[in-house]
């Protein structure tokens, strides 16, 4: 009885939570049909806000691929001093707010900020342009791939870099045929990770945005503001479109694991 | 080639600790040495700081007689076998096996076709043909170890270092794959340094065998030298079973301290005071009391079976019970219920742990 009451309450819970949301995007998504739900889609500002999306999605995974692999590398293969601090501080842009975050890139970059006004001198916008959403979700989504890295890289050691280095493979021979290879899994888990997160990010990227629809809003952005103006279908047909992008990054996750199982099952 | 190593020190990382403590070792090409001691006394420390794996503060390391600057210098003259293998586990057998050669600069890289030769000949030298399409998580202990065996010799280096390559491995795979490691030593001309943790497997396998303890080397000797002069009450206890008899020596005489034991004439250039006399199970004898004594101490006899052609028992001392053996053949039998004494004259005595007969 009381295992049964737990699967209801287990359920239910998920229910409630996890898969009621996006059930209701997308119903109020279809609620005149689906053709009025693409046009809305087709809308300049609207495609527009889906390419800066992917855009700021694809440089902050490449940017934090190059540099999580960087800092795991370091931070498991090395033994320096302040390399605990270290990896405290690759996890702050997890627990800071993201609106501070955003903050942040405007203190440095904005029109009153630090460094702002000679950069706009200098012909370089940063605060409310495409370079500051983008600074803002690099430094949001940066942990993922280190933190998925560093655990796995940390259990393999360094025994199998010694052997290459031993056989004769320099760093570049010894970075992409064993170390990277070796941590794949882990690897791709954090790209994916940081694709999903790189995409939905709201509040840092709310701050430096300045909201030019059709310039700077980003898909989050644009659902807000067609949500403040009372354009539902809209705002509820990006939600959905944002939320299947985001959840086919996770479902790829696991991606590796059924190929093992279909393998084996081949085998 | 050759190892020449040198008054070699190495700190533990900040700290003053010396994990290599003036260590000097002659390896001339083509020897089989064996590096012993417990866990901690430095042995894989050594074996890495030749492989170049480590550093070292202070000391010189030759290889041919040519100091070794970089990595660079050593890679593919150097075979390593690492304690777990340290297989690649995303590539195949043939690709770990190959992997020396795939990342030779394109100008020296042999072919394709040669480089599968290599592994192929290598496959069938380690006696696993038909590994080369599997990856390592579906080979067994015994088969990994050749195959990371088959991987350190790939690019054909002349000096092998193995460090404890059989800890993972079952008794009859370890006693198999060790005289086919000695073979394939003399082989290929190789010089092989070994580190191990069991002193039987290097007395069977290394032509000398280095004792290393807190750091430092404690003797180095053939098995059979070590055997029958172990420098230290240590190197006689590390290299098997040694029962020890405290006593003392005065008037040319060494007199246990206990009962049931007999007194034996040491010469005069052991100096009078304490000694400790250990000696081999098998160098024990039970001698019947009218021989020497009026005495006549009880001796009770425990049988504990018979391995390796001995016949081992547990005589009863007052507080403890210590082992002896003989050779198990008909002739020779003992009497269970004996009075008499354990005749340790074979003993060889130590005084603070040093050799001083």
């Amino acid at each position: 009885m009381r295992k049964y009451s737990l699967w209801v309450l287990t359920w239910g819970l998920i229910v409630l939570v996890l898969l009621m949301p996006p059930a209701v995007v997308v119903a109020e998504a279809l609620k005149n049909g689906l053709a009025p739900a693409l046009a809305s889609l087709s809308d300049p500002d609207g495609l527009a806000a889906i390419w800066l999306t992917l855009e700021v999605t694809v440089v902050s995974v490449l940017a934090n691929t190059v540099f999580g692999v960087m800092a795991a590398w370091v931070l498991t293969k090395y033994r320096f001093p302040g390399r605990s601090a270290l990896l405290v501080l690759v996890e702050l842009p997890l627990s800071i707010s993201p609106v501070v975050s955003g903050l942040v890139w405007l203190l440095l970059f904005g029109a009153q900020g630090w460094w702002g006004p000679a950069l706009e001198q200098a012909g370089i916008h940063i605060a409310f342009a495409v370079p500051g959403i983008m600074l803002a979700t690099i430094f949001v989504t940066l942990p993922y791939v280190v933190r998925t890295l560093v655990p796995l890289m940390e259990q393999q050691g360094r025994d199998a870099e010694e052997a290459a280095m031993l056989a004769g493979a320099g760093f570049w021979n010894i970075l992409w045929r064993v170390t990277l290879p070796g941590a794949r899994v882990a690897l791709f888990s954090g790209i994916l990770l940081t694709t999903a997160r790189a995409m939905g990010e709201f509040g840092a990227v709310s701050v430096v945005s300045g909201h030019i629809p059709g310039m700077t809003e980003t898909m989050p952005l644009h659902i807000e503001s067609l949500y403040n103006g009372y354009q539902t279908v809209a705002a509820f047909s990006m939600a959905a479109l944002l939320a299947g992008m985001a959840m086919m990054a996770v479902l790829l996750r696991s991606a590796p694991e059924w190929l093992a199982r279909w393998k084996e099952k081949q085998a | 080639m050759s190892v020449q190593v040198e008054h070699l020190v190495r700190y533990a990382p900040g700290s003053t600790r010396r994990l290599l403590n003036d260590v000097s070792l002659d390896v001339p090409t083509g020897a089989f040495v064996a590096l012993v001691g417990p866990s901690g006394a430095g042995k894989t420390t050594l074996l890495r700081a030749i492989a170049g794996l480590d550093t070292f503060e202070q000391g010189t390391l030759l290889l041919d007689g040519q100091t070794m600057g970089s990595m660079r210098d050593r890679a593919r003259k150097i075979g390593f076998v690492f304690q777990n293998y340290a297989l690649f586990p995303h590539m195949t057998v043939a690709k770990n096996i190959a992997f020396g050669l795939d990342v030779l600069p394109r100008s020296e890289r042999p072919s394709r076709s040669a480089i599968a030769a290599r592994v192929q000949e290598l496959l069938d030298l380690m006696q696993i043909p038909d590994a080369g399409a599997s990856y390592p998580a579906r080979l067994s202990g015994g088969q990994r170890q050749r195959v990371a065996l088959a991987r350190a010799l790939a690019t054909g280096p002349k000096l092998l270092l193995l460090d404890e390559p059989f800890g993972a491995l079952d008794p009859i795979v370890r006693r198999s794959i060790r005289t086919w490691l000695k073979a394939l030593h003399e082989r290929l001309g190789l010089t092989t340094i070994l580190v191990t943790h069991d002193q039987d497997e290097a007395v069977e396998i290394a032509d000398r065998i280095v004792v290393m303890q807190h750091g430092q080397i404690v003797q180095d000797a053939t098995p059979e030298e070590l055997n029958r002069n172990p420098q230290t009450a240590f190197v006689m206890e590390f290299l098997g079973e040694a029962p020890s008899f405290n006593g003392i020596v005065q008037d040319g005489l060494m007199v246990p301290d206990e009962a049931g034991l007999l007194p034996f004439a040491v010469d005069a250039s052991v100096s009078p005071g304490p000694v400790t006399a250990m000696l081999r199970p098998y160098e024990i004898q039970v001698c019947s009391p009218d021989e020497r004594s009026a005495q006549e101490p009880s001796l009770s006899l425990i049988p504990e079976g018979a391995r390796n052609g001995y016949r081992h028992y547990r005589a009863q001392l007052a507080e403890r019970s210590v082992p002896f053996s003989i050779p198990d053949c008909t002739e020779n039998t003992v009497e269970i219920q004996a009075s008499g004494f354990l005749d340790i004259s074979r003993a060889r005595l130590f005084r603070d742990g040093e050799r001083c007969r």
